[in-house]
């Protein structure tokens, strides 16, 4: 295996031996020491990736074959826009996804972080029980999830019982209307507890004065949060909405335990897609433009959720 | 102070790399302490004890047979063995030994990751012929036994409602099968046929492909191998398909429940539509009164899958003698008897089946020896079965949950269409 070393060692020439006798010679050597670990493995299993996607998404590569792969110009990428409803399909899907699973989750960290943030008994007892589901594997939260979901499962039961029998639920993931709901409300519910973390840490940060002036002007605890509380949490809410975009557009776990992409590919996401066209169909030119379409799409609604939320000074 | 940094420097980048672990899982000739090669094999029998032992054995009995080789097994979840292979292969770090599932031998051989099998034809010609897989004319695999499905009841409740018990002779038609479930829903059973809808994977074209071509439909035109056109989505396969789709929404078979025979040992539903390989349990718990009945007959005669997991040797594997020479050592009857009783599958030789406990002449399961005789089709021997078998599933289950058949088949035809025409038709 080859390794390509870091470019900043490039910028280094054979003066480097001179300068290494200098104290800020010598500190560039430290300095690329303590990189030397990170920056190898970011190269090796971060930017080689995205080279080497970026390449084969041009051509017809495959898992497989004892043929060579060749160059098609963009034909994955037409291929992907105009004569695969699938892909178009899972592409809204994952909008549809990170549209709910956004602000939804956001807002019930909040409003848990709200609510455990305060001294009395027994709060800390809540914190662990919102936050166990984050600490647990999503593989095992999905598989328990698909029993809870079945039509004989918990859910319907509890249903079945508090409507005296009338109403007996239905088949959650085996129906194209509630399938994708079913996946959206058990993820909310597994990694809501680490934004209320998050939240909770910028809620700590806020200083105790500003409340007890905010009451002094006789505001009401509604006031406090909106002139206070809110204000304080800027730069926290700017990370807990980027941290769960990036996240919600990746959903793939949850996808691949409990249904496959079905029923009628209500539930495939793009990247559950890729995954599937690469590895299951073995067409890894096709996967990798699937993938980069992705990552040009993650990094526009990045930039412009950066750019929206921005510090208007 | 001076030399230290670069060091430093170094250490850091050699310990990235550590960590980066460029290690080869030895396809390379390893020996063992005691001088002897040793021989990599995987299996993807991790999970299935019963299985396991066997294979434990007959490498300990070869290993203990002669002092040349030795051979070192590895086992694997079934879910993950295929992804293992291809990652193996991708890397170069195949083992010697490999088991594969029947229908994806031709994907793998047409790859290039297995070569030729190359061991004596006089074993390979004492085996069912779906036990052997063959490519361009090539022995690659072999296996010890194949597996069948059928449909297994409870002859009392049968009797009890007056349906007519099937025979190899006389198998259902498809409307006195659709009469026969009806009848039993009527009895008080909610769904009275467990079709296994609630597995994924393999089991999905594996179970229901057949019903496809009982029909008069498949997966693939297999005069040319180069479309699905037509047989995936003509008229036949319509017809399957709202059939198909009629068992679910008339609430005929359920599209959940536990994977295995459990709801039919409990007596939840009248009918299990299942493999071979779970027949003990319900011979256990049912005795005398179970029956082991054809597939229905709707409209070209049943139809059972053939083809299961086969034994081949990896291209890159350097010691083809001793592998070759293991494999003959394992095709003993004795093995295959134990592999049979004790996973209960169709021992691939004769002698292998008079000696069986459940398959030999007398045996409780012998009906699926004639089964898997009479009715079984292969799947299609092409290397575009990954494809195939992976749309032809999400098709299924669009039609199961509802989707229109025709425009969920035509989907279908044309995804495998389009991926054997970017493989240049795979060689045919």
């Amino acid at each position: 295996m080859t390794v390509t070393p870091p470019t900043v060692a490039a910028e280094t020439p054979q003066r480097a031996t001179r300068r290494f006798r200098t104290t800020k010679g010598r500190e560039t050597w430290a300095g690329l020491a303590m990189m030397a670990p990170a920056g190898i493995l970011l190269v090796l299993f971060l930017i080689i990736p995205v080279i080497l996607a970026f390449t084969l998404s041009f051509t017809n590569a495959r898992l497989i074959s004892p043929n060579p792969p060749r160059f098609v110009g963009f034909d994955n990428f037409v291929r992907a826009f105009t004569n695969d409803p699938v892909f178009l399909q899972s592409a809204w899907n994952t909008f549809l996804f990170a549209l709910v699973v956004v602000p939804v989750q956001a807002g019930l960290g909040l409003l848990l972080a709200v609510l455990v943030n305060r001294r009395m008994r027994g709060v800390t007892a809540f914190r662990v029980i919102f936050f166990i589901p984050v600490v647990t594997s999503i593989v095992v939260v999905s598989i328990l999830w698909r029993f809870l979901y079945q039509p004989n499962g918990l859910i319907n039961s509890m249903i079945d019982t508090i409507t005296f029998g009338a109403w007996s639920g239905m088949d959650w993931l085996n129906n194209p209307q509630t399938a994708l709901g079913a996946i959206i409300v058990l993820s909310i519910w597994q990694a809501v507890g680490f934004h209320m973390i998050i939240w909770l840490a910028g809620l700590q940060t806020i200083p105790e004065e500003l409340y007890e002036a905010a009451k002094m002007d006789g505001a009401g605890p509604w006031r406090q949060f909106v002139s206070v509380t809110w204000p304080g949490l800027r730069p926290t809410m700017v990370f807990v909405l980027v941290t769960i975009t990036i996240s919600a557009l990746a959903l793939f776990v949850q996808i691949d335990v409990m249904t496959q992409g079905g029923p009628t590919g209500s539930t495939s996401t793009i990247v559950f897609y890729a995954v599937r066209k690469g590895y299951e169909q073995q067409e890894i030119g096709y996967a990798a433009a699937i993938s980069l379409i992705f990552f040009v799409a993650v990094l526009i609604i990045a930039l412009v959720q950066r750019r929206l939320t921005r510090d208007k000074d | 102070m001076r030399r230290t940094v670069p060091a430093f420097v170094a250490a850091g980048a050699i310990g990235a790399l550590a960590l980066t672990g460029c290690g080869q899982a030895g396809q390379g000739s390893t020996t063992s302490e005691d001088g002897r090669t040793q021989i990599t094999m995987w299996t993807h029998s991790a999970g299935n004890p019963a299985e396991l032992e066997v294979y434990e054995r007959i490498i300990s009995d070869f290993n203990a047979s002669q002092d040349q080789y030795e051979v070192v097994e590895e086992s694997f979840p079934q879910g993950a063995y295929n992804d293992a292979i291809v990652a193996a292969a991708a890397s170069g770090d195949l083992p010697c030994l490999l088991d594969l599932d029947g229908p994806i031998m031709p994907n793998w051989a047409w790859a290039e990751y297995i070569q030729p099998l190359g061991i004596s034809t006089e074993i390979t010609d004492s085996l069912l012929p779906t036990a052997v897989g063959v490519w361009n004319d090539e022995i690659y695999s072999a296996g010890y036994w194949d597996a069948a499905l059928s449909i297994f009841a409870r002859e009392s409740v049968l009797t009890e409602n007056g349906i007519r018990i099937p025979t190899i002779e006389e198998p259902w038609t498809a409307e006195e099968f659709t009469t026969a479930l009806q009848t039993l829903k009527d009895a008080g059973y909610e769904t009275p046929i467990d079709i296994g809808a609630e597995d994924t994977g393999e089991w999905w074209p594996y179970a229901y492909s057949p019903f496809l071509q009982s029909f008069g439909g498949d997966l693939i035109d297999r005069d040319t191998m180069l479309s699905a056109d037509g047989a995936l989505n003509g008229p036949e396969a319509v017809a399957w398909g709202e059939w198909f789709q009629g068992l679910f929404a008339d609430g005929l078979a359920s599209t959940s429940g536990t994977v295995g025979n459990q709801e039919f040992v409990d007596d939840e539903v009248a009918l299990s539509y299942t493999g071979v390989w779970n027949a003990l349990a319900s011979v256990e718990a049912i005795g005398d009164d179970l029956v082991i009945l054809p597939p229905p007959d709707l409209g070209t005669g049943p139809k059972i899958g053939g083809g299961s997991w086969q034994w081949a040797i990896s291209s890159t594997c350097e010691e083809v003698e001793g592998a070759r020479e293991y494999l003959e050592f394992s095709f003993q009857d004795e093995y295959i008897t134990e592999f049979a009783d004790k996973q209960i599958v169709i021992p691939a030789t004769e002698g292998a089946a008079e000696a069986s406990e459940y398959f030999g002449p007398d045996g409780v399961l012998r009906p699926f020896v004639e089964l898997s005789q009479e009715y079984a089709v292969l799947r299609p021997e092409t290397p575009a079965y990954a494809v195939i078998s992976t749309t032809f599933e999400t098709a299924a289950k669009d039609i199961m949950n509802g989707a229109d058949v025709q425009r969920t088949l035509d989907r279908a035809v044309d995804e495998i269409d389009a991926n054997i025409e970017s493989n240049d038709g795979y060689g045919f």
